[in-house]
């Protein structure tokens, strides 16, 4: 069995959200960069348990990004890939990194290819429905269990107010979230194995993109808390009721 | 400009979402100066007509019990002929569990550039530009698509449904269905009786609840509101409540119109998921606790006390209105 998955470089969660070039770029400037948490603790985090249900399992990322995304390839490395590709290119939006990756996965003939439901700065949740259609593969989104039978998977899909329980067969793409795995660390041992461990660096090939951000913005600021007494409540459901508005 | 809006249905019932997605459609079309037209696949009970009202002027219906499935590759195809038959130029999904299934494969399909997780209509002036939440909801980014056929998803309640009047034709379109390659085996529902992302009031506790046994006053709180159920990431983790229900950066995002934090102490990545939230309520027995800053009405008190006083006065509200 060949797993796939797809590794994210995203800011920390606590990071100042803040803008440069004229509102077009992100200010990078002292952010610490983590893998994309839909990606480690669900998606990749799965596969390992695959892999420990069944030895002869073998565990490839791949990630678009230039090599500073290089260390965060190897925190997944260390965590337990067997091997990274990363694509040598900027990511820039979902479509091209989809496209990027299927070339990669393509060649690899995968049996199954896991990413996050969605990264947490662009909140897309697009590259893995694109890599399935550019894979011809069928796709399960925002799954919270996945488990395997020969070549059939059962997977656990949210939907609203309910969850769906689907059966289907090998080669598939499956986006991940919370329910799949229980999020874990890296040990020592795995951190000395991940430098060694192969990180293959391939040229995009072509460059297509069908969307560009043309600025960014900051919410506006709140107008400040309406304090009540915690001996008037009465007064704050009024408050909801006829201001507001919402109840 | 021809608008199609994909419509989605539960229980043979159109979902709400869609009708958000139907009434931001038709104020697009107006806007570029189209028609808007919409497409329904597999079984419905509910009568598509009553679309006109939100602005639709045509449903295709695709009835085949192969739909009945929602498989994406299936889907993805039917809609690619539907948006070829009626030379739309814009596609518009909800963000929905639905959506981020088919629109991800129509925009490949297509070559369309998709901006997914729209909260306002495009601004046309200078070539198509769409706005969306980034950085989980902390700021947001106008995206400019740049191919000839456009598709946009359109987050949940980011869009007030607008009904004016009218009546949708409905016409039978004839497709060709592939069959479905996943098999549904299982549905069920969550324990909440209103869904959490089309909630209009969320009612959220964090561990400043102590522990699962006193969640029973925040379901009547929420039950009493008609409200769906939350919790903090903490609470998710130590099983006191479904995974279902973590609200946040890493759980699900939410914009209602009102969100109660009952003893939630409002962590960045909290507030990253619930701060599209129209007003925000906090009870916190901390008067420090960051979520006062996000907060539009609070409440500095011990929630064992304040929220089965806040039950009587809503229930005093709604017995007087
Ligand atoms: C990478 C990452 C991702 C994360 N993603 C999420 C996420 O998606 N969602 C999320 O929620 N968290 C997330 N977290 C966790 C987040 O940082 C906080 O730890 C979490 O939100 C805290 O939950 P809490 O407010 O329920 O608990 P606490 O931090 O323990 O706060 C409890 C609050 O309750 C108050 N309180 C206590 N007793 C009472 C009482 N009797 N009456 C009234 N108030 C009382 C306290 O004053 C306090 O403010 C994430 C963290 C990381 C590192």
């Amino acid at each position: 069995m060949k797993i796939l998955v797809c590794i994210s470089k995203t800011p920390d969660t606590t990071a100042k959200i803040a803008f440069t070039d004229n509102n077009t770029k992100f200010a990078d400037a002292g952010v610490q960069w983590i893998i994309n948490p839909y990606d480690e603790w669900y998606a990749l985090v799965r596969a390992i348990e695959l892999k420990e249900a069944d030895a002869s399992t073998s565990i490839h990322l791949a990630t678009v990004g230039g090599a500073d995304a290089e260390p965060i390839i190897r925190k997944a490395l260390a965590l337990g890939g067997d091997e990274a590709i990363r694509i040598n290119v900027d990511p820039s939006d979902s479509y091209q990194v989809a496209a990027q990756i299927a070339e990669v996965a393509k060649q690899g003939n995968y049996d199954l290819v896991l990413t996050g439901k969605e990264t947490i700065d662009f909140n897309n949740g697009s590259v893995g429905g694109m890599l399935a259609e550019f894979l011809d593969m069928p796709y399960v989104a925002q799954a919270t269990s996945l488990q395997l039978a020969g070549t059939t998977a059962t997977v656990k899909r949210e939907i609203e107010g309910g969850e769906e329980t689907v059966e289907v067969a090998l080669p598939l793409v499956v986006s991940c979230q919370k329910g799949m795995a229980e999020a874990r660390i890296p040990n020592m041992r795995g951190i000395m194995a991940a430098r060694t461990k192969p990180l293959k660096v391939v040229e995009a090939s072509g460059n297509e993109t069908l969307t560009n951000v043309a600025e960014f913005g900051l919410p506006p600021a709140k107008a400040g808390v309406k304090l009540v007494s915690p001996d008037n409540v009465d007064e704050l459901i009024r408050l909801l009721h006829e201001e507001a508005r919402v109840i | 400009m021809n608008v199609l809006v994909f419509i989605d249905h539960v229980d043979g019932h159109i979902k709400k979402a869609s009708l958000e997605a139907a009434s931001y459609g038709a104020q697009l079309a107006q806007k570029a100066g189209g028609t808007a037209e919409a497409i329904a696949l597999g079984n419905l009970t509910e009568d598509l007509a009553t679309l006109g009202k939100y602005g639709i002027q045509k449903v295709h219906q695709v009835k085949n019990d192969a739909l009945n499935t929602i498989d994406a590759q299936v889907y993805t195809k039917v809609i690619e002929q539907a948006v070829q038959q009626t030379g739309a130029k814009v596609v518009v999904f909800s963000n929905n569990s639905t959506g981020k299934l088919v629109a991800p494969r129509l925009s490949v399909r297509l070559k369309a550039g998709l901006v997914a997780g729209a909260v306002a209509l495009p601004d046309t002036t200078n070539g198509f530009v769409v706005r969306k939440n980034v950085f989980s909801g902390k700021a947001f980014a106008n995206v400019s698509i740049n191919t000839d056929i456009k598709i946009i998803s359109l987050n949940v309640n980011a869009f007030t449904i607008s009904a004016t009047g009218g009546t949708a034709e409905v016409v039978p379109f004839n497709a060709t269905v592939d069959a479905p390659k996943v098999k549904v085996i299982d549905t069920t529902k969550a324990s909440g009786k209103v869904s959490l992302t089309e909630a209009d009031i969320v009612v959220s506790a964090g561990r400043g609840l102590k522990g699962p046994e006193n969640w029973k006053m925040v379901e009547d709180l929420a039950d009493s509101l008609g409200a769906a159920l939350a919790c903090s990431r903490p609470v998710a983790d130590a099983h006191w409540r479904p995974h279902n229900e973590h609200v946040g950066q890493t759980g699900v995002a939410i914009a209602p119109n009102l969100y109660i934090a009952i003893g939630i102490s409002g962590a960045i990545q909290h507030l990253a998921g619930v701060n599209r939230s129209k007003v925000i309520v906090v009870v916190n027995k901390d008067p420090e606790a960051p979520f006062f800053k996000a907060a539009d009405y609070g409440i500095v008190g011990d929630a064992f006390e304040v929220v089965p006083k806040m039950l009587e006065a809503v229930k005093k509200v709604k017995a007087s209105s």
